[in-house]
C-alpha cells in the first residue's frame, strides 16, 4: 500500500494565466473598488455626513455625491426630513388602507400607574425628525432606544401625576402636550438630536378587568340622560298645553267681559231711550206695553182658564196631569 | 545585482508599510483611546478623532466609547415603604468621563455594566423602599381632575400630599450613585423609572377597588338621574297648579270687574227716579212673562184682573 501525503503541492498548484490578463482584471478591481467607494447618492430626505478617518469632516445634500475612495473618508446617511415614528404599546402589523394592529405582548410598555393609584393601559405614538445628525450619531449610542426611553419615562411621569379619569377622558390633549415638551427637553440634555414633533396617544384603556365596571358608569351616564330626558319630555307634553289652556280660559273671561258689559250698556242705551219716551206718555206706553205682552203670552200659552169669582165650582172639574204642563 | 537591489527595496518597502501600520490608527468620532505600553497606560487618553500615531509593536489601542451609553435595570421586585410590592424598571444613560480611571478600575464596558447593575439597581431599592408609593408615582402635588364625577365618591389616596416626588426619589438615586460611579470614571447623566407596576396579587386588589370605584360612581349617576327626573317631574306640578290657579284668578278677576261695571252701568240707568225705577220693574216683568210662559202652561186668569176686566163690563169698573 503506497503511503500517500496529506497534501500535494503539486494539486495547489495555481492555474496558468497570462500576466496582461492578470494586470488587466487587477487594474478593473481597483477601479471598480474606487468607483463604489467614491461615489454615493444621498436621496432627497436625507444628508451625509463625511467622515475622514473616522473624524467628522463635512456633510453633503441630497444628490450625487463624490468622496475619496478607499476608506479614507465614509459617509453615513441620516434621513432628516423623514418623519419617523415610534409606536408604544402596540406595533403596527401592516400598513395599508386597513391597517392591523397588533396590541397582545406590549402590555409592558402600555400598563401605567396614574396618580389616584388606579391602572390604566396608555398606548400612543411619537413622531419625531432627526434634526441634529452630528449629535444622533455622534453623542449617543443607540439613539432610538434611548429615545424609547425617554419616552416611557415621562409618558410614566406625566400619568402618575394624572386622575384616572384624566388619563381616560378630559385629560389627554393636555398629557399629550406636556409629554411633547418634556420628551423634547430629555432629547436636548442627552443631546440625541432628535426634534419632537408630537406624541399622540391612542388607545386609553382601563385594564381588561376593569373595563366592564368603567362601561357600567358610562351605561348609568346614559340611564340618568335617559330619565332627564324621559322626564323633561313629560314636562313639556305637560306644561305648555297648560299655559295654552290657561290662555284660553283668560281670554274667554276677556270675552264674558266684553259681552257682559256691552250688552249692559246695550240694555241701558235701549232703557233709557225706551223710558226718555215713556217719560212722555207714562200711562198709555204702560197699557201697550202690557197688552202687547199679554197678546203674545196669550198666543203662546197653550191653555187658558178665565175664573170668575160667581164660578169658584170649576176648578175641581177638569183634571190636572193629563194635559198641559203636568205633561211633559 | 539589479534584481538584488530590487528586492531590498522591496522588503524596505514592505517593512515601512507594516511599521506604518502598526503605528497609525483611528480614532473614529464616537471613540477615545488609551495607549498602553507592555499593558500600562501611556500619556492621556486621546479624544480627538482622525487619525494619530504610536510606537509600533510596543504600544497597544485601547479604545472606549465616548457617547452616552445605555443601562437598562433588571425589572425588580421591590416592597415601598407602605408595605406595596411594586416591579420597577429603570434605565440609565452614562459615559466614560475619565477613561483612565474606567480602564484601570473595569477594564471594559461589560464589567462597568455589571457594576452599575449593583450600584444603580441597590441605590434604586433603597430609594424605594424609603418612600411610600404616592411618593414613587407622583411627580408634584398637581390638583387631580376628576371631570363630572364629584369629590365624595373618590378615594382618599387622590388626596394624599406628596412630600417628596418622583423626581425627587431619582433626584436622590442619582446623587448617591454619581459618588460611587465617579471613582469609577464614570458620568451619570440621568437615571429614571422606566415602568413601576403592581405586582400580581396588589394587582388584582387594585383592580377591585377600581371596580368598586366605578360602581359608586355608576350608582351616583343613576340616583343623580332619578333625583333630577323627580324634580322635573315635582316642577311640572308646581308649573301645572300655578299656571291653571294663575288662570282660574285672573279670568275671575276680569269677569268680576266686568260683572261690577254692567251692574254700575244697570244702575244707572234704572236708578235714574222713582218712575224710572218703576217702569223698570214694569217692562222687566213683561219681559218675563214673555220669556217664561210656553205653550204647555196653564195660565188661570181672574176677570177680576187687569185684562180680562173687559170681559165683565165694557167700562172696565
Amino acid at each position: 500500500m503506497q503511503e500517500r501525503p496529506p497534501f500535494d503541492l503539486r494539486d495547489f498548484r495555481p492555474p496558468s494565466f497570462n500576466p496582461k490578463t492578470v494586470r488587466l482584471v487587477a487594474i478593473g478591481l481597483l477601479v471598480l473598488v474606487l468607483l463604489f467607494t467614491s461615489i454615493y447618492t444621498v436621496e432627497p430626505e436625507e444628508v451625509g455626513v463625511v467622515l475622514r478617518f473616522g473624524k467628522y469632516s463635512r456633510t453633503v445634500d441630497p444628490g450625487l455625491n463624490f468622496i475619496i475612495p478607499f476608506w479614507i473618508e465614509s459617509l453615513i446617511k441620516v434621513p432628516v426630513e423623514r418623519q419617523l415614528k415610534e409606536e408604544f404599546g402596540f406595533r403596527t402589523e401592516q400598513a395599508g388602507v386597513r391597517t392591523r394592529y397588533t396590541t397582545r405582548e406590549y402590555q409592558d410598555e402600555s400598563l401605567m400607574l396614574t396618580g389616584d393609584l388606579n391602572a390604566a393601559e396608555v398606548e400612543w405614538i411619537v413622531q419625531y425628525r432627526v434634526a441634529d445628525p452630528y449629535k444622533y450619531l455622534f453623542k449617543v449610542r443607540n439613539a432610538r432606544q434611548t429615545f424609547r426611553d425617554i419616552n416611557e419615562a415621562i409618558m410614566r411621569q406625566i400619568v402618575g401625576d394624572r386622575s384616572v379619569d384624566e388619563v381616560l377622558t378630559i385629560g389627554r390633549i393636555e398629557i399629550a402636550n406636556t409629554v411633547t415638551l418634556k420628551v423634547q427637553e430629555l432629547c436636548d440634555q442627552y443631546e440625541t438630536g432628535i426634534k419632537v414633533d408630537q406624541v399622540v396617544l391612542q388607545d386609553v384603556n382601563p385594564p381588561d378587568p376593569v373595563k366592564p365596571a368603567f362601561n357600567e358608569v358610562n351605561e348609568a351616564q346614559q340611564e340618568k340622560e335617559k330619565l332627564i330626558n324621559q322626564a323633561k319630555s313629560e314636562y313639556n307634553k305637560v306644561i305648555p298645553k297648560a299655559r295654552g289652556d290657561a290662555q284660553r280660559i283668560i281670554e274667554e273671561a276677556n270675552g264674558y267681559a266684553f259681552k257682559r258689559v256691552n250688552e249692559a250698556k246695550g240694555d241701558a242705551s235701549k232703557f233709557n231711550s225706551v223710558f226718555a219716551e215713556y217719560l212722555k206718555a207714562p200711562e198709555v206706553t204702560r197699557q201697550r206695553i202690557y197688552l202687547e205682552t199679554m197678546n203674545d203670552v196669550l198666543q203662546k200659552v197653550g191653555r187658558k182658564l178665565i175664573t170668575d169669582e160667581e164660578a169658584t165650582g170649576i176648578l175641581p172639574l177638569f183634571q190636572l196631569g193629563t194635559e198641559g204642563g203636568a205633561q211633559k | 545585482m539589479k534584481n538584488l537591489k530590487l528586492i531590498i527595496i522591496g522588503v524596505a518597502a514592505f517593512i515601512v508599510l507594516i511599521i506604518l501600520f502598526s503605528s497609525a490608527y483611528i480614532v473614529s468620532e464616537t471613540e477615545q483611546v488609551i495607549i498602553t505600553q507592555f499593558g500600562k497606560p501611556v500619556g492621556d487618553p486621546v479624544v480627538t478623532p482622525g487619525m494619530h500615531f504610536k510606537l509600533p509593536f510596543i504600544q497597544a489601542v485601547n479604545s472606549f466609547d465616548k457617547r452616552f451609553l445605555e443601562w437598562d435595570g433588571d425589572p425588580n421586585q421591590v416592597p415601598t415603604k407602605d408595605k406595596r410590592f411594586i416591579w420597577v424598571d429603570t434605565y440609565a444613560r452614562w459615559r466614560i468621563q475619565d477613561a483612565l480611571l474606567f480602564f484601570q478600575r473595569l477594564r471594559d464596558e461589560r464589567g462597568a455594566q455589571s457594576r452599575l447593575d449593583d450600584i444603580l439597581d441597590g441605590e434604586t431599592r433603597n430609594a424605594i423602599a424609603n418612600h411610600d408609593l404616592v411618593e414613587v408615582i407622583r411627580s408634584t402635588n398637581r390638583e387631580l381632575q376628576f371631570g363630572e364625577i364629584a369629590e365624595e365618591v373618590l378615594d382618599t389616596e387622590a388626596k394624599i400630599k406628596i412630600q417628596h416626588g418622583r423626581d425627587k426619589i431619582t433626584r436622590i438615586i442619582i446623587e448617591n450613585a454619581s459618588q460611587r460611579v465617579s471613582e469609577l470614571g464614570i458620568e451619570l447623566l440621568d437615571l429614571r423609572l422606566k415602568r413601576i407596576n403592581y405586582v400580581e396579587e396588589v394587582q388584582q386588589k387594585i383592580y377591585e377597588r377600581m371596580i368598586a370605584e366605578r360602581q359608586r360612581i355608576a350608582d351616583k349617576f343613576r340616583s343623580e338621574g332619578q333625583g333630577e327626573a323627580a324634580k322635573i317631574l315635582g316642577d311640572k306640578a308646581r308649573d301645572l297648579n300655578q299656571i291653571e290657579s294663575e288662570a282660574y284668578r285672573q279670568a275671575e278677576q276680569i269677569k268680576g270687574k266686568a260683572d261690577a261695571e254692567a251692574t254700575a252701568i244697570y244702575a244707572r240707568a234704572y236708578n235714574q227716579s222713582n218712575s224710572s225705577r218703576d217702569f223698570y220693574q214694569f217692562i222687566k216683568t213683561m219681559e218675563t212673562y214673555q220669556n217664561t210662559l210656553t205653550e204647555k202652561d196653564w195660565l188661570v186668569l181672574s176677570t177680576k184682573g187687569d185684562f180680562f176686566k173687559f170681559l165683565q163690563k165694557q167700562s172696565g169698573r
